[in-house]
């Protein structure tokens, strides 16, 4: 479902020209749990972005679901992210001032949906994600842990086909991560494709298939040995 | 987005960031409030002027001599056509027409008043009886010059109130006599303050017959005849009458001027309509200011928010949504702004009112609408920018912060 061939993401950056994505080449399959390691710079992030079409390739092809996205214009692309793209950040990206009800309701906002459906579909994730009684809290008034789920939620309001996590245990303690980490894979078990990029040996452990990157490269590609395929 | 939900989110920002909201609302509201308060006072100005005008008499009419148009090639070369003097023969000749009801020959100069070693230079009218009603005057003590031939020339005189205090100190000045020029005058009468005359200080001046005054001055012309109609609605017939018998007395020729109090009137009031403008325009200035300011602000807020829009576009915003967002915060500020400022500006008003009770101070309606609309446009004007930046912002940077 996911598509990249000969994918480039090149930056200029005074003199030099930074390949963070160098000629990279990957397929990823609907429901697929995949992490992505690679030390900093290798260019984890920039795929992430790319898959998630927050960012454009300077050159290759990128087929999402079978089409090609490299010619869509911004707002036919946030439209295909609202639809098919969840997204969770290390640092949450919460919205300071919104109570968690209101930022997981927010992509719904978005795409104009009516107030009635809309908190009824809210109030249904956030009691997947065992967050029914902190619905009314404000990002401050929450854990870490419950933070990252409050983002999971926003994530899994409009039902994507995709959600793609950076980092998102980095800056949570062990159990904490732990619980977002078996929130994430219980919506795997759904049917949705997860990305996740990570520093962590033990987070990649629990995912299906290990992809390693240098330099804008994939240098490793492989399941993750011991894990069911 | 609905546009309940866009209202919503953007007042809660607003909501959220109170000082920053706080201050852009007071600027707005300044700006607003100085329309309103500055274009009552203009408004104000002119419904006074207006109606110490009409309190004078909208029936009067005022014969100049001389015509004041601009005929002929250059002035000289058509010698001979000096304008004649309006005389005495003249003002009684207008008495007869039908429709005149009163007339005041004036004649005005300056002269020094002075009594027992007191000397005062004061403006010296010579007019008749009937001035006192033609120009609503009243009297403080004594009477007015008394009525009766033009020519008579009678050695009385009207001073005005602080004229007689000041050559009479301590005593009273009805029944004493002055000096004015070389000639000596009872006096009759004392002017009241209340009287209203534009153009004269009522409180500093020497009423005298027009014939004695003509002696003073030695002249035979009139520097105006005040002609008081019958009704408002002979004004006009009044006036060709007036030009006509005039003409005829002036060997067919029209050299004189008739204004009417309707057109000193209008000029008035284009006077003051033109100061209520330009005031409109002033305050409009720190309109602008406040958009400006609403502008800069929002920048740095935009600036602040940068990670919030990253996030936004992430969870699949498009640009028209996000320049929607910020522009909502803008317009609602300035919408607000208005109303504090309208608040504020009409309270002001009253506070005025209390203070200058004669002035009528009252904003216009067009000026009000103005400020509103002046206001909400900068918002959307000076907003605009902030709101593109944000809708512009690379997600990918935004989402990092870096910027």
């Amino acid at each position: 479902m996911i598509e990249l061939q000969g994918v480039q993401r090149h930056f200029q950056v005074g003199e030099q020209l930074v390949r963070a994505l160098d000629d990279l080449t990957l397929n990823i399959g609907a429901g697929e749990y995949v992490s992505i390691m690679g030390p900093s710079g290798s260019g984890k992030s920039t795929l992430l972005n790319v898959i998630g079409l927050l960012d454009r390739p300077t050159g290759g092809r990128y087929l999402l679901d079978g089409r090609e996205t490299t010619q869509l214009d911004d707002d036919a692309l946030a439209a295909v992210r609202a639809r098919h793209i969840g997204f969770i950040f290390q640092s949450f990206h919460l919205v300071p001032r919104l109570t968690a009800f209101e930022n997981v309701e927010l992509p719904l906002v978005l795409a104009g949906q009516a107030p009635v459906p809309r908190r009824a579909r809210v109030d249904e994730v956030l009691a997947e994600l065992s967050l029914g009684d902190r619905a009314h809290h404000r990002p401050d008034q929450l854990s870490g842990g419950q933070r990252q789920r409050v983002a999971i939620a926003r994530a899994m309001v409009m039902r994507p086909t995709v959600l793609l996590a950076d980092e998102p245990t980095g800056n949570l303690d062990h159990v904490s991560g732990a619980e977002v980490l078996v929130a994430l894979e219980s919506l795997n078990a759904t049917g949705i494709t997860l990305l996740v990029v990570t520093h962590d040996d033990e987070v990649a452990a629990r995912s299906r298939r290990q992809v390693r990157m240098r330099d804008g490269r994939v240098v490793h590609d492989a399941p993750t040995p011991g894990a069911a395929a | 987005m609905r546009p309940g939900d866009l209202l919503h989110l953007a007042s809660e920002s607003l909501f959220r960031a109170r000082l920053r909201s706080a201050m852009m609302l007071v600027a707005t509201a300044i700006g607003v409030a100085a329309v309103v308060v500055l274009t009552s006072l203009g408004e104000g100005a002119r419904r006074y002027v207006t109606g110490e005008f009409q309190a004078l008499g909208t029936d009067l009419l005022i014969v100049l001599p001389g015509r004041s148009e601009t005929t002929g090639v250059q002035p000289g070369l058509f010698a001979g056509e000096t304008p004649r003097d309006l005389t005495l023969d003249d003002a009684r000749a207008l008495l007869r027409i039908p429709g005149v009801r009163r007339i005041a020959p004036l004649v005005v100069g300056s002269a020094p008043v002075s009594s027992a070693g007191l000397t005062r230079e004061v403006p010296v009218i010579g007019t008749t009886a009937d001035f006192y009603y033609v120009r609503n005057l009243s009297i403080g003590q004594g009477r007015f010059l008394p009525p009766g031939e033009l020519e008579r020339d009678m050695a009385v005189c009207v001073l005005g109130s602080k004229v007689a205090t000041e050559l009479f100190p301590g005593r009273a000045a009805v029944g004493g006599s002055v000096r004015i020029g070389d000639r000596r005058f009872r006096v009759i009468g004392v002017l009241g303050d209340s009287g209203r005359s534009v153009g004269f200080d009522l409180q500093e001046l020497a009423i005298i017959p027009v014939s004695s005054a003509q002696q003073i001055y030695d002249t035979e012309s009139l520097f105006r005849i005040l002609v008081q109609s019958s009704d408002r609605d002979a004004i006009p017939r009044t006036r060709t009458a007036v030009i006509e018998t005039l003409k005829a007395r002036h060997q067919g020729e029209e050299d004189v001027t008739v204004i009417t109090q309707d057109a000193v009137l209008a000029t008035f009031n284009r006077i003051f309509t033109a100061l209520t403008l330009t005031l409109a325009g002033i305050a409009s200035i720190s309109l602008a200011v406040a958009g400006i300011l609403i502008m800069n602000v929002m920048l740095v807020a935009v600036s602040q928010r940068t990670a919030e829009v990253g996030l936004l576009k992430a969870l699949g915003a498009r640009r028209g949504q996000i320049t929607a967002l910020f522009l909502a915060e803008a317009i609602l500020l300035s919408v607000a702004g208005a109303g504090a400022g309208l608040l504020l500006g009409y309270g002001a008003n009253v506070v005025i009112g209390r203070l200058y009770p004669t002035l009528p101070v009252g904003a216009p309606g067009w000026a009000v609408a103005l400020a509103i609309v002046i206001a909400v446009a900068s918002g959307v004007v000076f907003g605009l920018l902030p709101a593109r930046r944000a809708a512009l912002l690379d997600p990918v940077v935004a989402l990092a912060g870096r910027r």
